[in-house]
């Protein structure tokens, strides 16, 4: 540990530290001028600036690109459209029929993103309650085994899709045990289903340890006496889960659900590495179909990616909301126990 | 033995099995093999040569083919394990023509027998091909990605130490008009990610002319609203009469924030420290749009492209798959104490 903790203080600590000493003189005088005010206004001015550059800017000028059209980047040389880029984004002809919509990638992305985010959200959650309970069962040697879920989570994505990628490949280990077993070898990344299933199990394979850490904290804090009172009375095991742990988890479940859905939406760097958005366009999500249209492909249209990321904003942002309505009330519900 | 047959076998109550017991055991036991067994196949193939990628089934070892000297040849001849009906010997294989291969006895060099390839395997041992990972870096531009990734790392983690301190500083300690402003403000785009942004992000890093550098990647991500809130929410637990106690004794503002406030939010900055450098080691999909040319090129945007080849060398890619994976590694192994109390407290990740 001290080692560490030696690397982290010459790597970080000296230089700052550096900085901090030379800093000294020239903002004792600035206090003298500009008083406690100034003082302040220094402090928030680096991260603000930034901030407000990187971030916000972007953020209100998004808007005004997706009412613009034409290859050009730079905002006043591009020409304004109104709501034509969303027009072109929503519209179809029959709407039963995602091939007869003008944009019919946007759609298959969309369709592929919602499929994505119903069956990984809930099958990451169920295998995620599973391992917090199991890691909460007093069981020894507790840190070994979170970390044996929690090892993946810091992982590069682009390491994930590889590693899948070489498991996964037609002449892969997986397919191996499978010819070991007597059973026909499959072309897993190259089947859409397949691929479809790959990209699932690879990003809850990913993500699994750190939806498990934020459960089992909210077991932990479940007061042991309503177990042993439930014990006492004789009460059946399921009947503990269903009417003890789940309710009393259920403000932690909540919070992991909707973060769940605001990672999924977003889903991209394991799959696109993974798969590239194929078969054809059996993975192609939405912020692949972003960055696609916006960035990679020959005929860049950085209003429509500007307006389809718009519309995934607003998702994400409802999503948001949600989740610091939940985190307002789990608070309060804290103060008034 | 009996010992870890007790440990294996140890149940709940301690009273019979309940499926429970039986179900947390398989679970586990799965999991060590599900989590733990991508990255070690990963390992093992990245020491195996080109050739030894290529066999179905794969072996889980790496092995290298044996090869001899033999007299009357320039080049060492590889050498095969022959049984047909003279027996079972070990010959060097001169030349293969279809399926009959021309071969030697080494100790014998002089006669030379026919063999059908059928009757054959080649001879080898456990080996590591560490020209995969050399390769790489004397040949390709690995070592500039290298450079790059841990160039973006280091000072991104470090500006955003010293910016959201700063600010978050300002936010905890001071009242002033419009702060609440502020903290609102961080707080709703706590959660917008780079992907909703992306267009107009590039515009502007384009107009102040970084595209293709370094601090492109860097710049957007530092001003991290996360990393405030979380150094705020520390920063409010340090009582006031601390700050008041040094301005008596005429310290500058500055002075109270770098050698007071700081040392006593270590905790804060430990984590948020180690998540900025897992962050910005990981970054992938803005810094694939950022950087298109090779030589500003991050580890994870090299990898991407490597694997994208119409002929994925994956001997080199597979390597160099580890080498990315190290830091993080490192980080898990000495850190994770850190990291899951702080996701835990949290929720950050």
């Amino acid at each position: 540990m001290t080692g560490v903790k030696g690397v982290l203080g010459a790597v970080v600590a000296a230089p700052l530290g550096w900085l901090a000493r030379l800093l000294e003189a020239p903002l004792r005088l600035w206090q003298r001028l500009a008083g406690q005010t100034g003082m302040v206004a220094f402090f928030l001015l680096p991260n603000m600036a930034i901030f407000t550059v990187f971030v916000l800017v972007p953020l209100v000028i998004n808007i005004a690109y997706s009412m613009t059209t034409g290859a050009a980047l730079f905002l006043p040389e591009r020409t304004f459209v109104g709501a034509a880029q969303f027009e072109r984004l929503l519209r179809c002809t029959d709407y039963t029929d995602l091939m007869t919509c003008q944009e019919d990638q946007f759609w298959i992305a969309l369709r592929n993103t919602g499929t994505f985010v119903v069956l990984q959200v809930s099958l990451l959650i169920v295998a995620a309650t599973i391992t917090a309970l199991i890691l909460n069962r007093a069981l020894r040697a507790l840190s070994f085994w979170r970390a044996v879920f929690f090892f993946p989570v810091l992982l590069s994505p682009v390491v994930v899709g590889l590693i899948w990628r070489w498991i996964l490949d037609r002449n892969g280990v997986l397919n191996a045990a499978l010819v070991g077993m007597g059973m026909d070898p499959v072309n897993w990344l190259l089947e859409r289903n397949y691929a479809f299933s790959a990209a699932i199990g690879v990003t809850i394979w990913a993500h699994l340890g750190f939806f498990a850490l934020i459960l089992l904290a909210g077991l932990q804090a479940i007061p042991r006496d309503l177990y042993e009172a439930a014990e006492m009375d004789g009460t059946k095991p399921a009947r503990v889960f269903w009417r003890i742990t789940l309710p009393l988890l259920m403000p932690n479940m909540l919070v992991v659900i909707v973060l769940a859905l605001i990672r999924a939406v977003q889903v991209f760097d394991e799959a696109y590495v993974l798969t590239g958005g194929g078969p054809g366009t059996a993975t192609l999500f939405l912020t692949q179909y972003i960055y696609e249209v916006g960035f990679a492909s020959l005929l860049k249209n950085p209003g429509l990616a500007a307006a389809a990321s718009i519309l995934m904003g607003g998702v994400l942002i409802v999503l948001t909301l949600l989740q610091l309505a939940l985190g307002k009330r789990n608070e309060r519900r804290g103060k008034l126990k | 033995m009996s010992r870890a047959i007790g440990f294996l076998t140890r149940r709940k109550g301690g009273t019979g099995w309940d499926w429970t017991d039986v179900f947390t055991f398989v679970w586990l036991g799965a999991a060590v093999i599900i989590m733990f067994g991508p990255a070690f196949w990963l390992v093992m193939s990245s020491f195996k040569s080109p050739a030894q990628l290529s066999e179905f089934p794969p072996t889980l070892l790496p092995y290298e083919a044996q090869a001899v000297v033999v007299e009357g040849y320039d080049r060492p001849l590889p050498l095969f394990s022959v049984t047909d009906d003279a027996g079972t010997r070990t010959l060097a294989e001169v030349r293969r023509v279809g399926t009959v291969a021309q071969m030697v006895d080494p100790e014998n060099p002089g006669e030379v027998q026919r063999i059908n390839i059928a009757n054959r395997t080649p001879v080898r041992k456990v080996g590591f091909s560490w020209d995969n990972y050399l390769d790489p870096f004397l040949r390709f531009d690995f070592l500039t990605y290298t450079k790059n990734s841990i160039f973006v790392t280091v000072v991104a983690t470090l500006i955003t130490l010293l910016t959201n301190s700063m600010a978050a500083f300002a936010l905890s300690k001071y009242e002033f008009r419009g702060r609440g402003f502020v903290v609102v403000l961080i707080i709703a785009t706590l959660m917008i990610p780079l992907s909703v942004i992306l267009v107009p992000l590039y515009s502007i890093v384009s107009g102040v002319g970084l595209i293709n550098s370094l601090w492109g990647v860097i710049l957007p991500t530092v001003a991290t609203p996360t990393g405030v809130f979380l150094l705020r929410q520390y920063m409010l637990t340090i009582p006031d009469e601390l700050l008041e106690a040094a301005r008596m004794d005429h310290a500058s503002e500055w002075q109270i924030y770098w050698r007071i406030v700081l040392p006593l939010t270590a905790p804060a900055l430990a984590v948020l420290a180690i998540f900025s450098v897992v962050w910005r080691w990981n970054d992938f999909l803005w810094p694939l749009i950022v950087l298109s040319r090779q030589e500003v090129y991050t580890l994870q945007v090299g990898l991407n492209a490597y694997a994208g080849e119409l002929n994925v060398q994956w001997h080199y890619l597979l390597a160099m798959t580890v080498i990315t994976m190290i830091p993080v590694v490192l980080v898990f192994i000495f850190l994770q104490r850190f990291i899951t109390a702080g996701i835990a407290g949290t929720g950050l990740k």
